[in-house]
């Protein structure tokens, strides 16, 4: 490297470094200034807070790490934070803890409260099934209509939600269960495509009258003893009214042919034993208010 | 020059050690096909008896033809087996990126491509394979395509190893089959970035030591006085490599003739291990691996030296030592101490600059040749590159910040962040390596159409332009949804009233993804036409006195 000849670079008039691989030579540029004054700063910025903050560990002599001079520590700031909501919180969860669900409705303050502790536990437990804002899905009941299977008081909403629907574990859960026609053998195939034909003669313009006469029999036999005689339903057993427009899996011949055959029998779970007792007291409230509040 | 040819006779001893190798794993694998009772060891198993199977056939074949011919002749390069490996990227590329776009259509209508009966279509499934098809196949051809060919042209010699940097390219060929497959049947050690099981990253480890040796030993040959720096640049990565793929991988298999294992890691040294390993596996693959490209392939396109040697030391030994030490932030507020937090935090900010060193290189590279910019997109593309490197490496100690990735951290801006740097920064690069070299390889005039290359780098471009920005909007709008809360303290917003409102984002990212590989796609079709021999009209093609000329052959 000592005896080439300077070889200087045309445009640039920066010397090269004198070798070449594959004709690619380098220039003996110096470091740009400001890329070297950055990287100092960036440097000198990391020393400064790792003096501040917990940075360096097993130093001789010190059991931990050096706690910085600021004495900052995560764990203590999240309990402290943890710490103030409990006591923000504090007085309003009492107040909810104490108070009937009819109570909450005519406080203003508190069924605000609630409503906003409902919302939020709702988003996070509840609309994974029923949708956001309880718009519902096929097979998960809306919250937003006053169409309820069971019940759509305070009360009953607050029932549902802390013993669940047919949650065998819970002794208290809501449960029946419609018969499985079809495949336990209680009705032949005529039979349920007869039964299928009244159901649907209840709401629909079009059926075959025939079968839907055939089919008011075997109502009257197999299935007025839950859904009633007119077919409005009995909630002391979540049996639904089938003469509104509102199904939870279908309205539709083959749909119905298919609950019929197999029966439904939907599950919640219980919630009792998983929220505190003031968020479930907030859930009623919350979807009490949803628009089918009874 | 003349060079001496080694005696036929130790050159073809390659021959004969590569074969021992595949006759063992040969071996191996058929016993563990007698042996073993679960389903997806005999998959793989299977498919290593097969290949190696295959391997060993026509290696015998063919070995048996050479009888005294010098078939590693040292006064030829070895580019056989680089033109390989440009078929290979472009291929594992344009796989890779597909199933990108399929997985993008997952997140947006989950409802469409949600496939229950289909287990291996599962976004789970398919994560893995997108992200591997992409780093590790399409970025590992690329980086050993390469690596073979500039350290042949640097060191102005023939690879070293005679028949090993054949078992280098199709062992790792072989390691992608095994990891791929792997994860649409379900074998996975739940590492990101490092799936596959412990069979798998024996063989690679096999496959990455035989690398390393063939490039060592092709530097330890060299007909130069000096060792270029693209080739630290490559060493660093496959060093590095080999050693964050080891640690990270330690485990103790269940029974030899099984897929499942343990790794000798728990809790948060697991945690902290696997983000070494992650964090440095863009440091060392995506982004010492491709600097190295860029080193070669910028100053070679434009004509011009090379900015700056004394940037070039300062900011390879700054940036190697540095990285390794930023792992940590990945793991922000966790129960990781919050001293190794700190740790890497500072170490990120402290990386900041020696990132900046290669992209300065780079760029100023082009001083004396700026109007190539306007002239030649192949240019543009890596100059392009470089920018999206800056500007990753800018936005990556910005993140690694607590403050801000408190906000950012699990995020989609974490997801544009990635993309950034591996669609603008490795993508592009690689692009614009492949583009020089498949004339160069296949001793074509220049490329079928420059027209295509424009066409590929905006289509491209506005692609990543899409990616990026719906992603920026989409990972800080959820992060600021996230810490909403309302007067009363309680969350503002349920998880799934998130996801909702990242669905125009997801619509355009899967857009932006459609464009790149749109573009890749016209790479694909320009590169294949090149290598035919064909050309476009001579209308949209470079003068030819302006086109870039192939490293003479080694014998002139």
């Amino acid at each position: 490297m000592s005896d080439h000849e300077r070889d200087i670079d045309q445009h640039s008039g920066t010397e090269t470094t004198g070798h070449e691989w594959d004709g690619i030579k380098e220039l003996n540029t110096p470091l740009p200034r400001w890329w070297l004054i950055t990287w100092y700063v960036t440097i000198a910025w990391a020393i400064v807070y790792m003096i501040l903050m917990p940075a360096i560990p097993a130093l001789p002599g010190l059991g931990t790490n050096t706690p910085g001079v600021r004495g900052q520590s995560d764990r203590v700031n999240v309990a402290a934070s943890i710490d103030q909501l409990h006591t923000a919180r504090q007085e309003d969860a009492a107040r909810l803890l104490g108070a009937s669900l009819q109570q909450i409705e005519t406080d203003r303050d508190l069924q605000q409260f609630a409503m906003a502790m409902g919302e939020s536990a709702f988003g996070d437990n509840c609309a994974t099934c029923h949708g956001a804002g309880g718009r519902g899905a096929r097979g998960y009941p809306v919250l937003a209509d006053d169409v309820w299977l069971w019940t759509g008081t305070l009360d009953g909403i607050e029932q549902t939600i802390r013993h669940g629907i047919r949650h065998e574990e819970d002794p208290d859960t809501r449960f029946s269960a419609m018969p499985a026609f079809g495949q336990m053998g209680m009705l032949d195939r005529h039979q349920i495509d007869d039964v299928t034909e009244y159901v649907v003669s209840l709401t629909a313009e079009e059926f075959d009258a025939e079968a839907a006469v055939r089919g008011a029999e075997v109502f009257e036999l197999q299935c007025a003893s839950c859904h009633a005689s007119d077919a409005t339903g009995m909630r002391d057993v979540g049996a639904p009214n089938l003469t509104d427009a509102d199904w939870l899996y279908g309205g539709d011949r083959d749909t119905i042919y298919a609950t019929v055959f197999n029966a439904r029998n939907s599950h919640m779970p219980a919630w009792g034993d998983r929220l505190d007792d003031a968020t479930i007291k907030a859930l009623a409230v919350y979807v009490h208010s949803l628009g089918g509040g009874e | 020059m003349t060079a001496i040819a080694s005696p036929p006779a130790r050159s073809n001893t390659s021959i004969l050690t590569v074969g021992g190798l595949l006759a063992a794993v040969f071996l191996w694998s058929l016993f563990t096909v007698s042996q073993t009772s679960d389903i997806l060891m005999n998959v793989h198993a299977w498919m290593f008896v097969i290949l190696t199977g295959i391997g060993l056939a026509a290696l015998l074949i063919w070995g048996g033809s050479v009888q005294d011919r010098n078939v590693f002749d040292q006064t030829k390069y070895e580019d056989t087996v680089v033109k390989f490996g440009v078929a290979a990227s472009m291929f594992w590329g344009l796989v890779g990126f597909l199933v990108g776009i399929v997985i993008a259509l997952q997140l947006t209508w989950p409802n469409l491509f949600y496939f229950p009966e289909i287990g291996w279509l599962n976004f789970g499934r398919l994560r893995p394979l997108h992200t591997s098809a992409v780093i590790f196949a399409f970025g590992g051809n690329v980086l050993i395509a390469t690596s073979f060919y500039v350290v042949q042209r640097t060191c102005r010699t023939r690879l070293a190893g005679g028949m090993w940097p054949w078992f280098v390219f199709w062992g790792y060929q072989l390691f992608i089959a095994i990891a791929a497959t792997g994860y649409v049947i379900g074998v996975t050690q739940s590492k990101e970035y490092a799936e596959p099981e412990w069979y798998a990253d024996l063989w690679l480890t096999i496959v990455w030591v035989a690398y390393l040796l063939v490039f060592l030993g092709t530097i330890w040959k060299r007909k130069e006085p000096h060792i270029y720096v693209a080739n630290w640049f490559y060493l660093s990565f496959i060093v590095t490599i080999a050693m964050l793929h080891i640690v990270n991988n330690l485990s103790m298999p269940v029974s030899w003739t099984g897929t499942r294992s343990y790794s000798i890691y728990s809790g948060v040294q697991d945690a902290l291990t696997q983000w070494w390993y992650g964090h440095n596996a863009v440091g060392f693959f995506l982004t010492t691996g491709f600097l190295a490209i860029m080193y070669y392939f910028i100053p070679k396109r434009a004509n011009r030296p090379v900015y700056s040697y004394r940037l070039s030391i300062v900011h390879f030994w700054s940036l190697i030592f540095i990285y390794i030490w930023a792992g940590p932030h990945h793991l922000h507020y966790t129960a990781l101490p919050q001293w190794a937090q700190t740790l890497g935090m500072t170490f990120s900010v402290m990386l900041w600059m020696p990132s900046w060193g290669g992209m300065i290189n780079g760029v100023m590279t082009l001083s004396g040749a700026w109007d190539k910019l306007r002239t030649d997109p192949v240019i543009r593309m890596m100059i392009v590159s470089l920018a999206f490197y800056g500007m990753s490496t800018f936005e990556g100690p910005l993140m690694s910040v607590r403050a801000v990735n408190a906000l950012s951290h699990y995020t989609e801006w974490g997801i544009g962040h990635v993309h950034s740097g591996a669609l603008g920064w490795v993508g592009f690069i690689s692009f614009g390596a492949l583009y020089c070299l498949t004339p160069w390889l296949w001793k074509r005039p220049g490329l079928y159409s420059i027209r295509l290359v424009e066409w590929h780098f905006w289509v491209a471009t506005i692609g990543i332009l899409f990616y990026m920005i719906s992603m920026w909007f989409a990972g800080i709008m959820e992060g600021l949804m996230w810490r909403a809360y309302n007067e009363y303290g309680f969350l503002e917003y349920s998880f799934v009233e998130t996801v909702e409102a990242k669905h125009i984002s997801y619509i355009i990212r899967m857009l932006g993804g459609l464009m790149y590989f749109s573009g890749a796609a016209i790479m694909a079709y320009n590169l294949v036409r090149t290598a035919l021999g064909h050309t476009a009209s001579q209308s949209d093609n470079l003068a030819a006195e302006s086109r870039p000329s192939a490293a003479p052959a080694l014998a002139e």
